[in-house]
Formats: C-alpha cells, sequence, structure tokens
C-alpha cells in the first residue's frame, strides 16, 4: 500500500499534464477554427492521418474538422531543423523556452477541477495539492513565466526580442498590481472570518454555491479579466510579439520545436487563466447561478463536476480567442495608462468599497 | 499656408470612454460573422472561374493556320517593364519554308523569364501582329529559374490557336502572286 | 549642297518672330538653325548631295515685304508695318533660299494640310511592313507619320507591287516597296562616289529603283545609301535583321582605318556591337564612312583576341606580369617599337617610358591606296599623335632597321612591341628567337604574341577612350562603347604602373588626370584637357611638321602640303 501511495500521485500528475497538453493543443486548433470562422474561411481542414483518417465516413468528417492538426503541428515543430543562431547565449537561450512552459505546469497542481463527496460526508476538490494559499502559490508561480520572455529577449541578442522582453516585463509588472488588488474581495468574501478555508481556491468555489461572484463583484471580475488577458500576453495585450513592429517579440530568433514550446507556454498561460477565472467569478463547478447542484452522489457526480469544469473553461478560452480575433492592439503607451491610471486606481477603490460593503454586511445582517 | 479647418468634436460620453459597449458591440459583430457562409475556394480541387480579358502568363498563339505570328519585331521586348522578353531576331529562311518567305522574319529565339514576368499585358497591347496574348494561365512553378524562362516552344504550346480575321500576310502574299496592285 | 559662302547674316521673320541666320541658308536649313520646334519634314532634301525637291515634304508659306513698282517704297498697312506679299501657293523649302526680310510660315493650316496631304500620298503605296523593317525606329517616314498621317488610310484599293528582298550589292538589300523614290541614294552615287550605278526605271507609279543593268552597288561607300535612306528600302544586308535601333546605345568614337579618321557612332547593346555608322563631321568626313571601317568592330570577337596575361605562354596576373616586365626593363638594353594605333595617351606614357629606359624607339609606317575620299594613304589613325608627342621628328620607315640592328649588335635585349607583327614589317623571326625577350601589347594574337615572354592584351578602340590626331592635325576623342574582355585594365593604366615602377611618379585616376600632365609637359597641347576636347575635335598647330612629307594625297578634305602652298 505504501508503494500505491506513492505512485499515485504520479499517476495522476502523469494524466493532468496528459489532459492539459491536449487542451493546449486543440486550443491552437481552436484558435485556428475560430479565426477562420470569424473571417469567413474554412481553416485547416487537410492534415489527414491513416486508418483513423480512411474510414470511410467519418475520416472526412474529422479531416474537415481539422482535428488531425494538432498533431500535424507537433511533429512539424519536431522534425523541422533545429537552428540556433550564432549570436545567442546558449544556455539562455535554451533555458528561457522551458521556463516560460514550467510555471504554466506547476500551476495546476494546486487548480481543483471537481469536487467528491469523501467517506464522512464532507466536500473535498478533485486537486494533486490541496493547499491552503493555492491563489498565492498561483500568482507566485504563474507569475515566473514572464522571466521565461525576458531571457528569451536577452539571451537572443538580438534587438526586436529584446524590446518584446522589456515590453513584457513592464507590462507585467503593471498588470500585476491590478490583478493582485482585484481578487482582494474576493478572498475577503470566500474567506469570511470563522471559515475555515483561507486563501484556498476550493473554499472561493463552495462559497459561490449560491450566487456567482461575477455577479457580487463585477468590477473585480472586468478588472481581474482585463488583467488575466495582459498577463498573458494575449491580444489586446501581445505587445512582446506585437508581428507588426516587432517581427515575432521575444521568439524571434527561436524556430523549430523552441518555438512550438513558447507557442505551448501561451496557450498553457489562457488555460490557467480561464480556469482561474472560472474557479473566481464563475463559480467553478457549481452548476448555475441560484441553484443547487444537480450532480448525483458517486463516480458519475464526480466525473460531472468536472466535466462541467471543463466546459466553463472552454467557455472562456472560446471568449480568449474571440476578443482577440474582434480587438485591435493596443499602443504601448495605450497598455500602461490603462494599467496604472485606470485598473490600479479602479482596483484600489474597488477594495476599499468592498471592505466597508463586507463589513457592513458581517455587521447588520449576520 | 493653406486654411485649415479644424472640426468640432464631440467629447465621448462616460461610457464610451470605458469602451466596453464599443467592445461588446465588436464581439457581437465577430460572433455573427462566426455563422455566415464562408468564401473560401478550396484551390487545387475548385478552381476560379477566369473572366474574359484575364491576364494570365504571356504566351505566343498561332495564327488559324497554324503558323507562328510572331515576326520578331522587338516591340514587346522594348516595352517590358521589367525586361523579362528575350528576343533573337531571324530571317526566315525563304528556300525552307517558301510559304512564309515573304514574311521575311521571325524569331529565333523567344523567351519569357516568368519570375520576372508581372503580368502588365503592355506585351499583348503593344503588339503589332497580335501574337502574344496573356492567357488564363496563372500557376506556374519549376524546381529552377532556368526552367522559369520559357523558350519559343513552350510559349507557343502554352499560347495555342486564337481566331484571327486579318491574315494580313496571306492576303500580302496574294497580291503579290497575283499583281493586283499595279492597276 | 548648300555652302555657306559669307559670315553675313540676314533677319527673317519665322511664323511672326525675327531671327537673325547666316546668309545663303535654304529655308530647311535656317529652320534648323532657329531650333528643333520649327523642323521643316523633309526626306529628299540632304545637306551633303544637290537638290532635288521631289519629295515635296518641305512645303513651307514664303513670303517678301511688299514694295511699291513704281516708287520702290515699302507699302505699309494700317497699323504702319509693311505689308507681307505671300506667295498664294506653298513652296519647298529645300531650294528657297532665304533672303533679307523674308518671312516663313512653318506652321500655319496650308502648310499642315500640305504636309498632311504628301504623307497621305507617300503612304498610299507603302507596305505596312514597319514590325519587320529594320528602319522602324529611325525611318523619317514613321515620325512624320506619326504627326502628319491620318491614323488610318482612306485607301481601299491594293497596294502597288514591286520586288522586295533585292540584292543591290554585297552589303546593300533593297525593297522597292518601301521606296518613297525621294533619289538620295542615286544622288549620293552620282556626286559623291562617282559610281553611277542606281537610278529609277518606268513611270508614275511603276517608277522603281533599280540597280543598272549588269552591275551593282559594290563600291566601298554602298552602305552610305543605307544611312542616307529615310525609310527602311535600302538594308544592310550585315545588319538586316540584328536588332532593333532603339535598344542600341550610341557611343560616339573615331574609326581607326586610316588617318583620316572618320568620326563614327558605335550602336551597341548589353556589350555587343551591332553597327557603326558615320557621324556628321564637316572637318573630316562631311556624313559618310566607308564600308571597310564599318566592319572592323568584328575584330574584336575574333578567336585570335588575347584574353589574358600571359608569361612564357603561361596565363598569369597582372601584377606579376608587370613585375616581371618591370624587372626585364631595368636590366637594361630596351628598345621600343610603337604604333601608331596607339593613342595620344599612350604615346605620350610611352614616351615618358622611352625617356626614363633611354631605349631606342622606332615605329613603322603602315601604307595602302587611298581612293582619294575617305581612305587616306598611311593606313594608321595616329601616326600624327607619335609627332605631336615627340615620339618621332620624322616619318617612320616601313621596317625598323635600328631596332633589327641593336638586336644583331646584341645591344637589344628587350624589346617592348606595340601592336605590330614584327614577321610582317620585315623583322627575321630567327633574329628574335636568338637572344631577345619581347613584350608584346596587343588585342590579337600574332607570330609576335606567340614569341613573346610577356602578353599584355590590350583593349581595342572600342572597348577605351582616347584620343587621335588626324590627317589634318584634328585632335578627335573615342569614347568606350563596350566593356573589354574580363579581367583586362586599360592600356594607359597597364603602360603608367610601368611607368610609375622605371621612376616614382604619381598615378592618375582617370583619363582626365592624364590628360592634365600631358597638357603641362607637350607645347602643342598645351590648355587641353580633357573635357574641352568636344565631338568635333581640336585643330593642332601644324606648322612645325610643315616640311615633313606625309604619303597623303589629296582626298575629301585633305590637301598635300605643296598643293595648298600652290593655291
Amino acid at each position: 500500500m505504501d508503494f500505491l501511495s506513492y505512485l499515485l500521485p504520479f499517476i495522476y500528475a502523469l494524466s493532468m499534464i496528459g489532459v492539459f497538453m491536449t487542451l493546449c493543443a486543440y486550443s491552437v486548433l481552436a484558435e485556428r477554427k475560430i479565426c477562420s470562422f470569424i473571417q469567413g474561411r474554412v481553416g485547416p481542414n487537410r492534415a489527414r492521418i491513416p486508418i483513423i483518417g480512411q474510414i470511410p465516413v467519418l475520416g472526412n468528417i474529422l479531416t474537415r474538422l481539422g482535428l488531425f492538426h494538432p498533431a500535424a503541428d507537433g511533429l512539424k515543430f519536431l522534425f523541422k531543423e533545429e537552428i540556433t543562431p550564432g549570436h545567442v547565449r546558449l544556455t539562455y537561450y535554451y533555458l528561457a523556452p522551458i521556463i516560460a512552459l514550467a510555471p504554466a505546469l506547476t500551476t495546476m497542481v494546486v487548480l481543483p477541477f471537481g469536487r467528491y463527496v469523501d467517506a464522512s460526508g464532507a466536500v473535498q476538490p478533485l486537486v494533486l495539492a490541496n493547499i491552503d494559499v493555492g491563489i498565492l502559490f498561483i500568482l507566485a508561480i504563474s507569475s515566473l513565466g514572464v522571466y521565461g520572455i525576458v531571457l528569451a529577449g536577452w539571451a537572443s541578442n538580438s534587438k526586436y526580442p529584446f524590446l518584446g522582453a522589456i515590453r513584457s516585463t513592464a507590462q507585467m509588472i503593471s498588470y500585476e498590481l491590478a490583478m493582485g488588488l482585484s481578487i482582494l474581495p474576493v478572498f475577503l468574501w470566500a474567506a469570511a472570518p470563522g471559515s475555515d478555508y483561507g486563501l484556498s481556491l476550493f473554499g472561493v468555489v463552495q462559497s459561490q454555491q449560491g450566487l456567482w461572484l461575477i455577479l457580487w463583484q463585477p468590477i473585480s471580475a472586468l478588472i481581474f479579466l482585463v488583467a488575466i488577458f495582459a498577463e498573458t500576453n494575449r491580444l489586446p495585450f501581445d505587445m512582446a510579439e506585437s508581428e507588426t513592429d516587432l517581427v515575432g517579440g521575444f521568439h524571434t530568433e527561436y524556430g523549430a520545436f523552441k518555438f512550438g514550446i513558447f507557442f505551448v507556454a501561451e496557450y498553457a498561460h489562457i488555460i490557467m487563466g480561464s480556469s482561474l477565472f472560472v474557479l473566481l467569478f464563475l463559480g467553478g463547478w457549481n452548476f448555475l447561478p441560484g441553484l443547487a447542484d444537480p450532480w448525483p452522489a458517486g463516480i458519475i457526480g464526480i466525473v460531472m463536476s468536472a466535466l462541467w469544469f471543463l466546459l466553463k473553461v472552454c467557455g472562456m478560452i472560446f471568449f480568449f480567442i474571440w476578443v482577440r480575433w474582434s480587438l485591435p492592439r493596443f499602443r504601448y503607451d495605450q497598455v500602461m495608462h490603462l494599467g496604472w491610471k485606470i485598473l490600479l486606481p479602479l482596483a484600489i477603490a474597488n477594495f476599499v468599497i468592498y471592505i466597508f460593503v463586507i463589513a457592513l454586511i458581517d455587521k447588520f445582517i449576520n | 499656408m493653406a486654411k485649415t479647418k479644424v472640426m468640432e468634436r464631440k467629447p465621448l460620453t462616460f461610457s464610451e470612454k470605458t469602451f466596453i459597449p464599443q467592445i461588446a458591440s465588436g464581439l457581437a459583430t465577430t460572433f455573427g460573422n462566426m455563422f455566415k457562409k464562408t468564401v473560401t475556394l478550396q484551390y487545387p480541387e475548385e478552381r476560379p472561374v477566369i473572366p474574359e480579358n484575364y491576364r494570365g502568363i504571356p504566351t505566343l498563339v498561332k495564327d488559324p493556320k497554324g503558323r507562328v505570328k510572331c515576326v520578331s519585331c522587338q516591340l514587346c521586348e522594348f516595352v517590358c517593364p521589367p525586361k523579362a522578353i528575350r528576343i533573337n531576331p531571324s530571317e526566315i529562311d525563304g528556300e525552307e519554308d517558301p510559304e512564309r518567305a515573304h514574311i521575311e522574319k521571325e524569331p529565333a529565339t523567344f523567351d519569357i523569364n516568368m519570375l520576372r514576368c508581372i503580368y502588365c499585358g503592355l506585351c499583348q497591347e503593344v503588339c503589332p501582329e497580335e501574337a502574344i496574348f496573356l492567357q488564363d494561365d496563372f500557376s506556374l512553378s519549376g524546381y529552377t529559374r532556368e526552367e522559369m524562362v520559357y523558350g519559343k516552344d513552350k510559349l507557343l504550346e502554352l499560347g495555342g490557336t486564337l481566331p484571327d480575321r486579318h491574315f494580313k500576310w496571306d492576303k500580302k502574299k496574294l497580291a503579290e502572286e497575283s499583281n493586283s496592285g499595279h492597276h | 549642297m548648300i555652302q555657306i559662302q559669307t559670315e553675313e547674316t540676314v533677319t527673317i521673320s519665322v511664323d511672326g518672330k525675327s531671327i537673325n541666320v547666316p546668309k545663303g541658308l535654304n529655308v530647311i536649313e535656317a529652320m534648323n538653325s532657329v531650333g528643333k520646334e520649327k523642323e521643316v519634314p523633309h526626306y529628299c532634301y540632304h545637306p551633303k548631295l544637290s537638290i532635288a525637291g521631289n519629295c515635296r515634304m518641305c512645303l513651307v508659306e514664303i513670303g517678301t515685304p511688299m514694295r511699291n513698282r513704281e516708287t520702290g517704297e515699302a507699302i505699309l498697312d494700317e497699323e504702319g508695318a509693311p505689308k507681307i506679299g505671300w506667295i498664294p501657293k506653298p513652296v519647298i523649302g529645300c531650294s528657297t533660299i532665304i533672303s533679307e526680310g523674308m518671312h516663313v510660315r512653318t506652321k500655319s493650316p496650308t502648310v499642315l494640310e500640305s504636309r498632311n496631304g504628301v504623307t497621305e500620298f507617300l503612304l498610299i503605296n507603302h507596305p505596312l511592313d514597319c514590325p519587320i523593317c529594320d528602319q522602324a525606329g529611325e525611318c523619317r517616314l514613321q515620325e512624320f507619320s506619326a504627326e502628319h498621317g491620318r491614323g488610318y488610310s482612306r485607301f481601299i484599293e491594293d497596294k502597288n507591287v514591286k520586288p522586295k528582298r533585292t540584292r543591290l550589292g554585297p552589303r546593300v538589300t533593297l525593297d522597292d516597296e518601301r521606296c518613297i523614290l525621294c533619289s538620295r541614294c542615286i544622288r549620293f552615287g552620282q556626286e559623291i562616289v562617282k559610281d553611277d550605278v542606281l537610278g529609277f526605271v518606268d513611270r508614275g507609279s511603276y517608277s522603281t529603283l533599280t540597280c543598272f543593268p549588269g552591275k551593282e552597288l559594290s563600291n566601298n561607300y554602298s552602305l552610305n545609301t543605307v544611312d542616307i535612306c529615310p525609310v527602311g528600302a535600302l538594308t544592310s544586308t550585315d545588319f538586316r535583321f540584328k536588332m532593333r535601333v532603339w535598344f542600341l546605345k550610341r557611343t560616339h568614337s573615331v574609326c581607326t582605318e586610316s588617318s583620316v579618321g572618320s568620326n563614327t557612332e558605335i550602336w551597341s547593346r548589353e556589350g555587343k556591337i551591332y553597327r557603326i555608322t558615320p557621324r556628321r563631321n564637316d572637318a573630316v568626313n562631311d556624313t559618310w564612312m566607308t564600308d571597310s571601317g564599318r566592319g572592323l568592330y568584328k575584330s574584336i570577337e575574333s578567336e585570335d583576341r588575347l584574353k589574358a596575361y600571359t608569361m612564357d605562354g603561361l596565363t598569369t596576373d597582372i601584377d606579376s606580369a608587370i613585375q616581371s616586365a618591370r624587372a626585364l626593363i631595368d636590366l637594361g638594353g630596351v628598345g621600343v617599337l610603337g604604333s601608331a594605333f596607339s593613342s595620344v595617351e599612350e604615346q605620350f606614357l610611352l614616351k615618358n617610358i622611352v625617356d626614363h629606359t633611354k631605349a631606342q624607339f622606332e615605329m613603322v609606317q603602315h601604307l595602302g591606296d587611298g581612293d582619294g575620299l575617305l581612305v587616306s594613304e598611311d593606313r594608321t589613325p595616329n601616326l600624327r599623335g607619335a609627332l605631336v608627342n615627340e615620339l618621332l621628328n620624322t616619318l617612320p620607315t616601313k621596317c625598323p632597321n635600328l631596332l633589327i640592328k641593336g638586336i644583331e649588335d646584341g645591344v637589344i635585349k628587350t624589346l617592348l612591341v606595340f601592336n605590330e607583327d614584327l614577321s610582317e614589317i620585315g623583322v627575321p623571326l630567327e633574329l628574335l628567337k636568338k637572344s631577345v625577350n619581347i613584350i608584346y601589347f596587343g588585342s590579337l594574337r600574332n607570330n609576335t604574341s606567340d614569341q613573346a615572354k610577356i602578353v599584355f592584351p590590350t583593349l581595342s578602340v572600342f572597348e577605351k577612350e582616347g584620343t587621335f590626331v588626324n590627317q589634318n592635325f584634328i585632335l578627335q576623342k573615342f569614347n568606350k562603347a563596350v566593356p573589354g574582355p574580363a579581367g583586362l585594365v586599360s592600356d594607359i593604366e597597364v603602360l603608367n604602373r610601368l611607368l610609375l615602377g622605371a621612376n616614382d611618379q604619381p598615378g592618375f585616376t582617370h583619363i582626365a588626370d592624364l590628360w592634365t600632365k600631358i597638357a603641362e609637359s607637350n607645347e602643342l597641347l598645351k590648355g587641353i584637357s580633357w573635357e574641352k576636347i568636344t565631338s568635333e575635335g581640336l585643330m593642332l598647330k601644324q606648322e612645325k611638321f610643315g616640311a615633313l612629307n606625309f604619303p597623303e594625297t589629296k582626298n575629301l578634305k585633305y590637301k598635300p602640303v605643296a598643293e595648298l602652298q600652290a593655291t
């Protein structure tokens, strides 16, 4: 039994990485498909793999949906010639994509993605490590991702990556503040005095069994959403890549699989951000605002809650993609203006107001 | 200095300043677009309808009797903006080809560098013999640069035969034979 | 032929504007002197031929101030200006000599209508051969049709049929359908070459240009008929269908056939010469040129062309070739066989080399028969250049006897040969094999270059720039028309580098720099710079050479000194 208790976390971790990476790959496909739909195109519909792709009707449908493209893309990145420019700092150059991807994968350790009822009848989260400071862990680790970008920009020893990296750093600092301030009211709300959840994400989800937090705290949600866009370097905040002025930004000098890792890391961050938003503001695996969870007991209930959570995450990913293909990119000074002069004061004001609101509620209603 | 007119700008309302309504309407637009019909043409399988007067690659055409029309006047070579055309003129060997001896001149070589060609159609416009036409072919490929320089034979093969109502040189030959020009 | 006799000018009024022109000109020439916009179109008139007046294209309106027949006083109009008596019909400009007070209308409706009418008549039977016609691009009929033609034909009958592709002579092909019967070629044969072989036969629309029976247009000036033909009737067999003229780049040059130094234009495209035509210079060659001079460019593509610096028959680079040549020259015992085919600049540098090495210098003469026109007896372009450069004091002989003696005596150990083939000028080859190192400068391979220790391939006159001094001591400039063989540097650079070794003088980067040095050191060329040498050439002072008995006899622009003194 001892052996099994050591082995199980590995199996859980590996299968979670498997699911997560698959999700990354298919969000790339989703990105391509959705953008082509928005633009009146068909999108990827050519790649076909043997055997499955040759099944009479199904094969054609799958091909038209482009479902084999992630595999083709991955293979392409693997088999492309690995070019290392002569002017780079080799160690950091190779380190950068790893540092970009690792934090995104690490944060999922504390990410609850479902719930089950344990033997004692208490509701427990489905999570690899149920720690009390989940949100702090996520904030701390995911911010490390920017080091990947900075390293890439610096090690490339070339002006465009360097500019991209500088922008990315400044942007990260600017929006981290607003983000941190915007989720404080959430935890004030969820971790009310006397509750035993602390800064655990599970506690936040549990507190949304009635109404979702996005309804209670729309301003927080908005600030958090914008900040998440900025943190993940997604359009309209992709100043670090910004093809029109910086060629490829921080990954200009990267090719083949190293570029592929950067690419996956971007989507990993999106998935993390979406999950976080779902957990904090969209009720996690809770069914719908004001409705009791219909999940049955037992294993089916566990799976259904996890699937419902996954569905919400997918919805958020769709929203990320949708926004990208709708909005134009900000100018850099606009990014800074928005971060420092609008979001930060707004977050502080929001925080202060909720302190009073929550204090008043505690005082008079409870 | 010219007089400038300063346009009055309406100040933005609060909701406009937040940009949120605009963003929302933009998202609505793109969302609506997702359900519209796609405009993609699945190219190699589906081909676009080539309109008349389309300017594809320049080709040499033959007259309805299968004879080369080009007399190598080199006007196309002269007018060609990217200098894609190279012609080497020569005299028609009257003994070998008595039918066409009266035309006197034909291209020995006629090369068009398709990598240089910009499909402007000036060669077609300038040609006094209506021997060069930009036809419907638009997709070229080759493995080497040399391969993309199309010679006379290839251009004639691509050009084929086009209807021609003039028969200028035939009329000339007829007049020569009947001597009808001399009252 | 229009010859201006005096320096006098007359005042005429052209389209209402008063202008001074030299007296004695006809209307066409007077309008040419006014400017391009007043140009009177013409076909049959040629400035160097007699006036025929048969094309009728140069019709203009002419008027003179009216005078009272009794008193001789000028009749004035209401405003007090002299009243002009216009000739009621247009007259041809070529045979109308201008006079004081004459009024000319070159753009009036009558004039334009006349030109349009003439053009329409000329085009009636002119075939639509422009796409295959070699004259296209330089065809007067084409040019004036654009200006005065209708753009379409009202002539619905069949066009005349006349002989096409007729061989007139070894170098000229005739297309009678294109002929507009201007008779320039006939007059040229009669008046300039005095070889009367062309003429019109039949009348009316049957009228045809042809050679007289049993004769052919084979004189050495036949290609001039092609040049003066305003349409594409007479075409050069050699240039036929080779290249359209609008592709060709024109470079001013000088013919090297003889000491006449006819001014030429070299027509080249992308480094290939296609033809050579005469360039008008009334002091040298009028507008003519020999057929033989037009073919000289073919030698630059000859198989015998030397294309690489060689030492003992092995290809080497220019640096080591010059180094070895310098080493040989520094040993002493140098003989130099100069050339009258070298340019003035090359001879100048050669003179410096000769002076510094105290070499024995000699040149040879190349004589042939003159034809009294544009081929003189001296078949070199620049013998007088050697005189001007003081390389020579007397005329050279046919055989370099001094050098032969020097070699026989063993005094000369190194021989610099320029362009000459020693075996052809009477130097026995066995002598050379004995003990002489030959350094050969020339563009074509011959017996001497085969014998030479070091060979410096030189550029032809078409591939370099420089000057020649012709029979009348006119300094004439020739320009680079095409690039030389790859890897060859210009001859003056080679000579200068040889010279730099002989005596450390500053070099030069351009021929203009060299000319400042030439002008400094040469009395006759004082004050001349490269830019000052115009395309007409500069006349040099020749009193110094009056005593020399030049081989030339009287030709188109040359009179021997004896004859000059007699007149």
